[in-house]
């Protein structure tokens, strides 16, 4: 079951109504979900798109309402704002049927419209045209193969159009997030992996364990994860295949075995490692040798590696100087080790964006544990998260948004904000705390 | 990158059953995309790694203040507390569990086949990993004092859980106080 919880303070009054629409046509199609979708904030002058209901291939596509899901990715998103059905005045399939004009008078900016059509074998084609209302001008037309079983895989294609067309930036809706689920009560609790799409609909678990699981990490082509298990009573580090399951135990050494983080390029992994002495530093383990490599070598805790994109750096939390810093070193010699943060006693965690110039991690305001990004350029630090107990910032392959966990009312919840600061939204789980949330990569269409 | 990944992998299987290291464990895949792995039960064993066999039940000490109340095995010293709490931020050991530590001390080094593990725990500010790190040290302040107190390294082993196995929920300062702490878990 789909649940939207929509939230919103500020703006328009006027669009209750579509939420009801929305939230009637999206409660049809039963599918289970593990997360709902607060928007918490959103930006203040959203732009108005009509997604008109696209035409339907009768029983092949299985009656799926694939303009409802373009509707509540792009609202979602925060940077939207759809028309509802009921204050439509017509349904056109066609870009050559839509009267701009009406549109451009019912204060729409966009139109989208849009058909599925089967063919033979069970396969269907969808396609679909974006209309510039103001200009009547089409700005943009897609089509893609799908299956009844991939309907809802290329509903957030089609919002990926849209968000690009308009947006200028490329979509992340037809992506993956991976995190892990605790439930029940001190001391017997049980933890899942899982990973769902990018709206959290059709999670699925990975990994089911009366034991502690941690930092989830995806490779770079979206197909595997690490991650850190105690199934065995003492910290182990898998990288599993999501296809298959099947899954490879590559680190179990005395003492702590944590943190991985895929090379960009798939070979190897930056990880954590203590040795029975408690020390932990940053090594780096070639998947194919075994071979390992020690990146760090000092007395504090050195941990939570990430690499830059080109795989030549490595950014890590160390307390060297007292508290929590982070820190930078390249993989090649690391001879030089340069402090990155300054300006709070605890900065921990560090993300690269995609494009390597802003660096997102866990802050300490006063006593609160907030995320924050810094310009690697300037240096400039902004807090975006108003939370208490804020933790584990992972950013959206476009770079736009972060997806973290934070706490609410007692219960740990999901929450991605967008890097300007702009939008903030809620996933809540239907149960128990959710955690380490980390954004896989896009994986073609 | 897909094939480097798997020829990656599949490097590694090699290397590793050449290397004599305990077999992986083969997860059945549930037919659909995403199988489930369900480690921690009976099939556990196939991990290579279980030595112990305590079952799902041993969650040590739990929310009570200490004395015995686990379900580890009778090598514990009776009526010595197994969970000493330490300040925010802090691995120090605080005055009051000095003796706590001694009493175990002599516990362990009266009989070398006790083995115990030492499980440092953080409350939950802050970030995963890097609590992991300072349950660690916690730990280990704990094991070297024992040591210096002529408890034999091999006795000893560690394991942190960082935040992750909270004694009791909370987002208070006395829950926080009774998370923040180290349990002594006698696997004999």
């Amino acid at each position: 079951m789909m649940h939207i919880h929509t939230m919103i303070s500020a703006p328009a009054p006027g669009w209750l109504p579509w939420l009801a629409a929305a939230l009637a046509c999206l409660l049809a199609p039963a599918a289970r979900a593990e997360l709902q979708i607060d928007i918490t904030q959103g930006v203040t002058d959203p732009i108005p798109v009509a997604i008109v209901p696209f035409a339907s291939a009768a029983l092949a596509d299985g009656g799926f309402d694939l303009a409802a899901v373009v509707q509540h990715d792009l609202d979602g998103s925060g940077r939207f704002r759809s028309m509802s059905r009921a204050s439509m005045h017509a349904a056109p399939q066609h870009a050559v049927d839509v009267v701009v004009a009406d549109w451009r008078a019912a204060g729409e900016d966009y139109v989208l419209v849009g058909r599925t059509t089967a063919e033979q074998g069970g396969k269907l084609v969808i396609a679909c045209e974006l209309l510039n209302v103001l200009t009547g001008q089409v700005v943009g037309a897609t089509h893609f193969d799908a299956t009844a079983a991939t309907m809802r895989r290329v509903a957030h294609q089609v919002s990926d159009f849209v968000f690009e067309k308009i947006v200028g930036a490329r979509g992340a809706f037809a992506t993956r997030i991976a995190y892990v689920a605790v439930e029940g009560e001190p001391p017997a609790q049980r933890y899942r992996l899982y990973v769902a799409d990018a709206d959290g609909e059709g999670a699925q678990v990975v990994l089911d364990s009366s034991r502690p699981i941690m930092s989830p990490a995806w490779s770079a082509d979206g197909q595997w994860l690490a991650y850190v298990s105690f199934e065995d009573r003492v910290a182990a580090i898998y990288v599993q295949q999501l296809r298959s399951s099947q899954r490879q135990r590559v680190s179990q050494r005395a003492g702590v075995n944590g943190a991985p983080a895929w090379s960009p390029d798939g070979k190897k992994l930056a990880l954590t490692l203590s040795g029975s002495s408690g020390n932990l530093d940053i090594w780096v383990l070639e998947l194919a040798t075994q071979g390992l490599v020690r990146i760090t070598n000092d007395p504090a805790i050195d941990t939570e590696p990430a690499w830059s994109a080109d795989g030549k750096e490595l950014y890590f939390t160390s307390d060297r100087s007292g508290g929590p810093q982070i820190y930078r070193t390249d993989v090649a010699t690391h001879e030089h080790v340069q402090r990155i943060t300054f300006g709070s006693s605890y900065n921990a965690r560090a993300r690269l964006a995609p494009d390597g110039r802003t660096l997102a991690f866990v802050t300490r305001e006063g006593s609160d544990y907030r995320i924050a990004v810094q310009d690697l350029g300037n240096g400039g630090v902004r807090v975006l998260t108003r939370g208490s107990l804020d933790e584990a910032p992972a950013f959206a392959p476009n770079g736009l948004t972060l997806i973290y966990a934070g706490k609410v009312g007692g219960r740990r919840t999901l929450a991605t904000v967008a890097v300007d600061g702009q939008v903030t939204q809620r996933l809540k789980a239907d149960h128990g705390d959710v955690r380490e949330p980390v954004w896989g990569p896009f994986t073609g269409n | 990158m897909k094939s480097n990944l798997m020829m990656a992998v599949a490097g590694l299987a090699v290397l590793m059953a050449l290397a004599g290291c305990p077999s992986k464990p083969v997860l059945k895949s549930s037919g659909a995309a995403a199988g489930t792995a369900v480690p921690g039960g009976a099939g556990s064993g196939q991990n290579g790694a279980g030595a112990n066999a305590n079952g799902p039940g041993d969650q040590a000490g739990g929310a009570g203040a200490g004395a015995g109340t686990g379900k580890e095995g009778a090598s514990a010293p009776v009526g010595v507390a197994r969970l000493i709490y330490f300040d925010f931020d802090s691995s120090e050991i605080r005055p009051e569990f000095v003796s706590v530590i001694a009493a175990h001390a002599k516990a362990l080094s009266a009989n070398a086949s006790i083995r115990v593990r030492l499980e440092g725990h953080t409350d939950e500010r802050g970030s995963p990993e890097y609590n992991i790190g300072l349950g660690e040290r916690r730990s280990q302040v704990v094991r070297r004092a024992l040591m210096l107190q002529g408890v034999a390294e091999s006795q000893l082993s560690t394991v942190s859980y960082g935040e992750e196995r909270p004694a009791v929920a909370g987002e208070t300062e006395d829950a926080w106080a009774k998370n923040r702490r180290v349990e002594f878990i006698y696997l004999n």
